[in-house]
């Protein structure tokens, strides 16, 4: 690479044009770009405004239908990732793509083997790694398996990792999504130091505040096209967050509280063993078990979870992912099996199966809305079936529904009223679920689980990946829900999220409620000292 | 619903290609064998010089596609819910031996005669599916390997039994074994009078036109409501789709994996009946076999749908049928097999093929209509 010294006058990457046409989400249309050697750029936007997309295109992952991308002044044409790496660019997934029983030497030379007399490397590898990561201030250590990394330092592996194959630009997706504030700024340090080495840096992230403390300049795309390229010391994240939504911003804050002093749901010691299910032995009672599976040693996906929800509450789970959240939701749904009790308005429901427990009253928007919301494949009107197949499918009168047939005509009609009281973009209720945008999806999702009148409603990342529209109108539901009595359980990654809805907030932290904070006073830096563990010791809001 | 109708056209489509080029991979075949495609293409369409002949063939048409629809709906219910029920051979074998014997053990009146025989094929053929499905949900067996197994088993102890407990009186001279005959209560009253409405004369072999065909028609439509239409077939069809999606919505996994698997045992216990009670009234050594594995192609080519699986059964004893003819026309029968082989082959992959092509059609319809309203 001793071009680059000639090539420094030349952008590191010049996009032209670009546009690439999909079918049913923001894709790209005219995208113009131009970044400079040795700066961090940073790429801004909503999610679904269409960055995933262009970052693939620049990775080689999808090809553009137009226009042209010039890499330090060459035009290229990336067929296949393996081109865009030749052409020294490097991609750090937002998820990370390692394999966890490999240590993080053999991760980072993993499709890159250094070989010797037809064996693995290890000397020159290590040496090389070191090297790498000595001289852009990325600490690992390369002997540690990846399943014993935190989030940060798989991150950092990731780096090493596109580092390693040469790469002098690099693209980071969404990098500061799953880290917590202390190791974004550990983070933005590696950037500068990269930075410093010469080395270009181009950012994705809708974070304002984040992008504002590391780009050199920033470009903003609005449905799926650049709208703005301006100077980060010239603009405040006021001006920024118009320009990527266009108008008006929208809050997640609740007004007034809605709480009351009724109960709709209370958890009371769940606990689950991390390697499968098994019976409370007769004569022992579940707390003396759970004492024992604690002395024994045996991890505990949730431990002792307890709390309660009161109706017209909003009661925000704060974490970082793969810290029980899912093990919680599932559990509170019947999927599997845990210890502890479950009480909903006042009955047990503990060893209630799924069903009961939805037709009993509890709504659930789930995580993740492809595998456990919806059938793809099949048409809108059978997706407002689905959860609800054994109950009349007219809302105000969701009780159980006697027959052996599938109510055909109120299916459609509801799906009817759903489309257009939560402004589901579709040509139809027999259009297939997925032709739809994520955003519509998430609608439909939000829409179905409400009209089963549901007395508690689970909703899990309920905006995650939905445009800037869609999550507005959903936290609208959401809170006018609450208004009327619905105790809802939140759990989410988005800190402000949470914090603006949330009534109260727990955080879980390997299984345990940690903490719990009043909303209207915690920053998302406390949160995060919580959330990593940080900060220990219990507090009560 | 025309995004329905275009995705049926398109399924209608890559058939037609999928047969088409079948029917070319085989001409192949048949030049390298000696024979002329042409004279084999005629053969599959000469259904006989006299009157009698055509409605012989087409007799041994209808009674050759009526059990293979009805495997092909037995397979296509597990296979609804990705449930590869391997196992409708074995099940539909047992099931037929129990249920000629308990039939011959008494004498009723013809519908309850009928009826009960009926029941007891449905029954055994469900019991005996019941066996894989306890194993899967319980024990986390593969139900592939499962059934695959119980079909030995089920053909050993059928070939046991019709020579041991449930063995008939073998008259003088007789080669073969079976069970006792069933009373003439039990046999189905046949469709003979049907060729009389288009002048054409009885036909004669092996007891003409099954009336089971009528059963046939009716379990069809049963199924197609079960499926399509009522809260059962949802669950199917939704635990098929997206288990995950479909747990979380309060369908029980274990008990749909239990229930659909009983049901298509149930259906596939119905397989052996129309020969049983249409012509031989016994089960015997020469018990037509193999039903239960062509049931599998006959459904993948009728895409799980009971309308789709009655033209492939018809198809497919379309094709079966011409294995005398061929024989006549100097051609070796075997061709037929490779044609069976290269449509099913060809089918999965047309159907594959179409399926991804008609959800990125719909896909691309949604954002289309969504611009010219937005």
């Amino acid at each position: 690479m001793s071009a680059d010294t000639l090539a420094t006058a030349q952008p590191a990457v010049e996009l032209e044009g670009i546009t690439k046409r999909f079918p049913g989400v923001v894709a790209n249309h005219d995208i113009r770009i131009t970044v400079q050697p040795g700066t961090v750029h940073a790429i801004v936007g909503e999610n679904g405004a269409g960055k995933s997309t262009l970052m693939k295109i620049l990775y080689g992952m999808q090809r553009p239908d137009e226009g042209t991308i010039k890499v330090n002044g060459t035009p290229v044409s990336f067929r296949t990732p393996s081109d865009a790496i030749e052409a020294g660019i490097g991609m750090v997934h937002q998820h990370f793509m390692l394999a966890d029983n490999f240590t993080v030497l053999e991760n980072i030379v993993l499709g890159a083997e250094p070989k010797r007399f037809g064996k693995l490397d290890r000397a020159g590898a290590r040496e090389r790694i070191t090297g790498l990561a000595e001289t852009h201030g990325l600490r690992v250590d390369p002997d540690k398996l990846v399943e014993n990394l935190g989030v940060g330092e798989r991150q950092r592996v990731e780096i090493l990792k596109v580092l390693y194959r040469g790469a002098r630009i690099l693209i980071l997706d969404e990098p500061t999504a799953v880290l917590v504030p202390q190791e974004v700024e550990e983070l933005f340090q590696n950037l500068r130091e990269l930075k410093d080495e010469g080395l270009t840096v181009i950012f994705i992230s809708h974070k304002l505040d984040e992008v504002l403390g590391i780009a050199d300049a920033i470009t903003v795309i609005r449905r799926g096209t650049t709208v703005a390229s301006v100077d980060p010391r010239e603009v405040t994240a006021r001006q920024l967050a118009e320009l990527m939504v266009g108008s008006e911003l929208p809050t997640p804050e609740t007004r007034e509280s809605t709480v009351t002093d009724t109960v709709a749901l209370t958890v009371a010691g769940l606990t689950m063993e991390a390697d499968g299910h098994r019976r409370v032995p007769k004569g022992t009672s579940v707390s003396q078990y759970v004492d024992k599976l604690r002395a024994d040693g045996v991890r505990l996906l949730l431990d002792d979870v307890s709390f309660e929800i009161r109706k017209g509450e909003i009661l925000g789970i704060a974490g970082v992912e793969g810290n029980g959240q899912s093990e919680l939701i599932e559990a509170i749904m019947g999927i599997r099996p845990t210890h502890g009790a479950v009480t909903l308005n006042g009955r047990d429901i503990s060893a209630w199966s799924t069903l009961q427990r939805r037709e009993s009253g509890i709504g659930y928007i789930p995580e993740d809305r492809h595998r456990q919301g919806l059938l793809l494949e099949a048409p809108l009107w059978e997706n407002r079936v689905l959860g609800h197949q054994t109950r009349k499918l007219v809302p105000g009168k969701a009780d159980k529904s006697r027959g052996l047939w599938v109510d055909r005509k109120a299916a459609k009609a509801d799906t009817e009223r759903i489309i257009r009281d939560y402004d589901v973009r579709t040509p139809g209720v027999d259009t297939l679920a997925l032709a739809l945008s994520g955003g519509n999806q998430q609608k439909l999702i939000v829409g179905r689980e409400m009209s089963g009148e549901p007395s508690f409603l689970i909703a899990a990342h309920p905006t995650r990946g939905v445009d800037v529209g869609a999550q507005a109108a959903i936290w609208d539901h959401l809170r006018n829900a609450r208004a009327a009595g619905l105790a809802v359980l939140l759990i989410s990654a988005d800190l402000d999220e949470l914090i603006g809805l949330s009534d109260t907030i727990h955080v879980i932290y390997r299984g345990r409620l940690v903490a719990a904070l009043d909303p209207s006073d915690v920053t998302p830096e406390r949160l995060g000292g919580y959330m990593t563990g940080a900060i220990a010791g219990p507090e009560e809001a | 619903m025309p995004s329905g109708l275009n995705r049926a056209l398109l399924t209608l489509a890559g058939a037609v290609v999928a047969i088409v080029v079948a029917i070319a991979v085989c001409s192949v075949a048949i030049v390298a064998a000696g024979g002329d495609p042409l004279h084999a293409l005629a053969a599959f369409f000469d259904f006989g010089a006299t009157d009698r002949a055509q409605a012989n063939g087409i007799a041994t048409l209808f009674n050759r596609a009526v059990p293979l629809f009805i495997a092909g709906l037995a397979v296509a219910i597990g296979f609804r819910m990705n449930l590869f029920n391997i196992g409708v051979e074995g099940q539909y074998r047992i099931a037929a031996i129990c249920a000629a014997y308990v039939g011959s053990t008494f004498v009723a009146p013809a519908p309850i005669q009928i009826a009960v025989i009926i029941i007891v094929a449905m029954v055994v053929g469900g019991l005996y599916a019941l066996i894989p499905a306890v194993m899967k949900v319980t024990r986390g067996v593969n139900e592939v390997i499962s059934t695959i197994m119980l079909n030995y088993i089920a053909i050993n102890v059928s070939a046991y039994l019709v020579r041991g407990p449930f063995t008939g009186e073998r008259a003088e001279g007789q080669l073969t074994v079976s069970t006792q005959p069933l009373p003439p209560s039990g046999m189905f009253p046949d469709l003979n009078f049907v060729f009389g409405w288009f002048g054409l004369p009885a036909p004669t072999r092996e007891g003409g036109l099954w009336g089971f065909l009528v059963m046939a028609i009716v379990l069809g439509v049963v199924i197609w409501a079960v499926l399509e239409r009522t809260k059962f077939g949802f669950a199917i069809k939704a635990s098929g789709l997206n288990d995950s999606a479909a747990q979380a919505a309060g369908i029980d996994a274990k008990r749909m994996v239990i229930a659909a698997m009983v049901f298509s045992g149930a259906i596939a216990g119905l397989i052996g009946l129309p020969e049983i009670l249409g012509s031989t009234g016994s089960f015997g050594t020469t018990f037509t076999s193999g039903l239960g594995f062509l049931g599998i192609a006959v459904a993948l080519l009728g895409r799980n749908k009971p309308a789709g699986i009655a033209v492939a059964a018809l198809l497919f004893a379309f094709l079966d049928r011409a294995q005398g003819a061929l024989q006549f026309a100097n051609i070796p029968p075997s061709v037929i097999e490779i044609i069976q082989g290269a449509i099913v082959l060809l089918v999965v992959v047309a159907n594959e093929v179409t399926n991804r092509f008609a959800l990125r059609l719909e896909e691309r319809r949604a954002a289309r209509q969504l611009k010219v309203t937005a």
